[in-house]
């Protein structure tokens, strides 16, 4: 091997890089670009549910019902109707995604039985927000019920209860507020690095074969592995930067926890880094044209990190067959790695396995890297 | 093999699917030889320029560049040769000077010796004036020239040229052949490959390709003197006329459009001249006259290996 070769390809290809602009905006611009939009446009809460309220009684006791709901910053009211048509009319065009109706007898039957009925209804067209916002309500109706129990108990002179009953004090860990931004954010970091470095490097080879420069270079003494880290380092270094961006932009702008340890994310960044950079330079060597290897490098690289990393869809709800598929999916490790170092703070035993999945990918698609190019022609 | 001698080729065969690009050649180039591979298009000479370059592999055959076996050692051969593709190499988007930096680095040449020599060599092509352009935007001339300096920046032994000259202006091609000359002189052997006869006469030694094969190979001079028969050059307002009319004369060996005239090749000038020119008087066909003339390589490559008349 032969610095001098390595640092003169590097150096070429930083110049072609730099006079690229496809290049130069997949390097500055996408990070930036997916940063804000992934970070920004992806969110699994869901607060403020749209709820139509149907008071048929107007009572100082169901006005009270409907302050709780509305006080809980889980429902927004949509609109304050006042027949069941109207409910089915605002369901139907989507003004609302639930309504909370509440009888005409309602404060009179609580105050005889201590026993009431309300009514939700929900639209289940999108059955994952509809399944939460039946949670949320739930919960509502719980709390405003427990506040008329104590009140009902009071005024017939009962004493609550002091035994035997079981209080729920639930803390949520590595996570406290539950904002699936924390969640998710990590992952995003793994995406843009696999999108900007597959991309980048799987134009490298191909331009040259593209554009003729290719028999000249291979007529040279240039060996394939000086031309592969000569090739590769300047992407890693921009990989490198651009992760540095996306990192500091979670941890500072979206204040996203970081718990971990600054060394242990800049090493399995920089497996990563490598994994991705490796899989587009093969991809490049193998397909002589800029086009098709980026597009492959999109569809071997993004969606699975998309699909099966456990980035936005968790993996162990998935059915057993394709979350054996996720384990050959390199990026789970990283993004896993993320959440640990970000959210969990864990130790580097706890990492233990992760790094080594993504150390042995690393390895193994550089040693495919360094053989698959053949300085011939076809 | 012979210490004098730069390269030698035995029983070269390549096939691309089913056509046949080479056809088991054979030839060896000493040492400081300006050596030449004319032909039409597709008779083989890209082909056997990448094998000797190192870049293509031959389907059997044997070549050794300054003693190194190509086949089984291309990396060391290609420390000692320089090649440079027909199609032009270097990178558009960086400049004449960055593309010199780069095959210098390539070939690990020492700075001060890079200077020196990229200095002289862009001197000697007229590029010195052009050293920020990027390499895209010069033109045809230049960029063939731009691709000779970086063949010869780290001073090969071999240079390998698969028509450096095609689409080049006359006065690159002066500047471009004037470098070559003086390559000769400080013993670089050079193999270029041509399509254009005229620059083929430039080559101290020639082989003259046609599909695959190569069908003569010598010294200009020796294969003028190998044509069969004698030529002489009817010039006339229209030479069309002029071939139809001489087709199948008696004594007629062949016959070759070359712009205003017709180079006629007879058995015998001085007995077939004036019967010639009786047969075009007889059909009424008017010429400004018949002459005996010296062949060029484009009358000896017809009549030797006949075929398609190359450009």
């Amino acid at each position: 091997m032969n610095p001098r070769r390595i640092l003169a390809i590097a150096y070429k290809e930083t110049l072609q890089v730099w006079r690229d602009p496809r290049s130069l905006a997949i390097a500055l611009l996408m990070p930036l670009m997916q940063m804000v939009l992934l970070g920004y446009g992806i969110s699994l809460d869901i607060k403020h549910v749209p709820l139509c309220l149907y008071d048929q009684e107007n009572s100082q006791t169901s006005r009270e019902m409907l302050r709780d709901f509305t006080a809980s910053g889980w429902f927004k009211t949509a609109a304050i109707l006042d027949s069941n048509r109207a409910v089915r009319a605002a369901m139907d065009n989507a003004t609302c995604i639930g309504a909370l109706v509440i009888p005409v007898n309602f404060s009179r039957v609580l105050a005889q039985t201590g026993q009431a009925q309300v009514q939700a209804v929900f639209d289940g067209t999108d059955a994952n927000t509809t399944n939460i916002a039946t949670g949320y309500a739930q919960g509502v109706i719980a709390q405003t019920a427990a506040t008329f129990a104590r009140r009902w108990d009071a005024q017939h002179g009962l004493r609550p209860p002091t035994a035997g009953s079981i209080n729920l004090q639930s803390r949520v860990w590595y996570n406290e507020t539950l904002d699936s931004r924390n969640f998710i954010i990590p992952g995003v970091v793994a995406i843009i690095l696999a999108l900007v470095g597959a991309q980048l490097t799987s134009l490298t080879v191909a331009r040259e074969w593209e554009r003729g420069t290719m028999e000249q270079l291979i007529s040279t003494p240039v060996t394939s592995t000086e031309l592969l880290i000569g090739k590769l380092s300047p992407y890693f270094l921009i990989g490198l930067l651009d992760a540095a961006f996306c990192l500091l932009t979670a941890a500072f702008w979206f204040h996203v926890p970081f718990r971990g340890s600054v060394l242990t994310l800049i090493f399995t960044t920089a497996l990563f880094g490598i994994v991705v950079m490796g899989i587009g330079y093969l991809l490049s060597v193998r397909i002589h044209n800029q086009l098709g290897a980026s597009q492959i490098a999109l569809m071997l690289t993004m969606l699975p990190i998309a699909m099966l990393s456990g980035y936005t869809f968790p993996l162990d709800q998935m059915p057993a067959a394709i979350r054996a598929i996720s384990f050959l999916v390199y990026a789970r490790y990283y993004v896993t790695l993320l959440r640990d170092e970000f959210l969990k703070g864990s130790s580097l035993t706890e990492m233990a396995s992760s790094i080594a999945a993504l150390l042995a990918y690393a390895v193994a698609v550089l040693w495919l890297a360094a053989r698959a190019f053949r300085k011939r022609l076809e | 093999m012979s210490s004098a001698a730069a390269i030698t080729a035995q029983n070269l065969v390549r096939s691309f699917g089913a056509t046949a690009a080479v056809r088991d050649i054979n030839f060896t180039i000493q040492r400081g030889e300006i050596f030449g591979f004319a032909g039409p298009d597709g008779a083989g000479k890209t082909t056997v320029m990448r094998m000797l370059a190192g870049v293509l592999q031959p389907d059997s055959g044997g070549i050794a560049v300054e003693g190194i076996d190509v086949i089984a050692n291309p990396e060391a051969a290609k420390s000692k040769l320089s090649y440079m593709p027909q199609r032009f190499g270097l990178y558009e988007d960086l400049t004449v000077a960055e593309n010199i930096f780069f095959y210098a680095e390539l070939f690990s040449v020492p700075r001060k010796i890079r200077l020196a020599r990229a200095g002289q060599l862009l001197e000697a092509a007229g590029l010195t004036a052009f050293q920020q352009r990027l390499a895209g935007q010069l033109s045809g001339g230049m960029k063939q020239k731009l691709g000779l300096v970086c063949a010869l920046i780290h001073t090969p032994s071999v240079l390998l040229l698969d028509e450096p000259t095609t689409g080049v202006d006359p006065v690159s091609r002066r500047d471009f052949w004037a470098i070559l000359y003086n390559l000769r002189e400080s013993g670089v052997t050079i193999v270029l490959s041509t399509a254009y006869m005229d620059e083929a006469e430039r080559c101290s030694r020639l082989a003259l390709m046609h599909a695959g094969k190569i069908h003569y190979c010598d010294t200009p001079a020796r294969l003028k003197q190998a044509m069969p028969g004698m030529l002489l050059a009817v010039t006339a307002a229209d030479p069309r006329a002029v071939r139809a009319a001489l087709a199948g004369a008696p004594g007629v060996l062949g016959l070759l459009l070359m712009g205003d005239r017709v180079n006629v090749r007879v058995d015998d000038a001085a007995r077939r001249a004036p019967e010639l020119r009786a047969r075009l008087d007889a059909q009424n066909i008017a010429f400004t006259g018949i002459s005996r003339i010296e062949p060029a390589i484009e009358d000896v490559f017809v009549a030797l290996v006949g075929g398609g008349a190359p450009a």
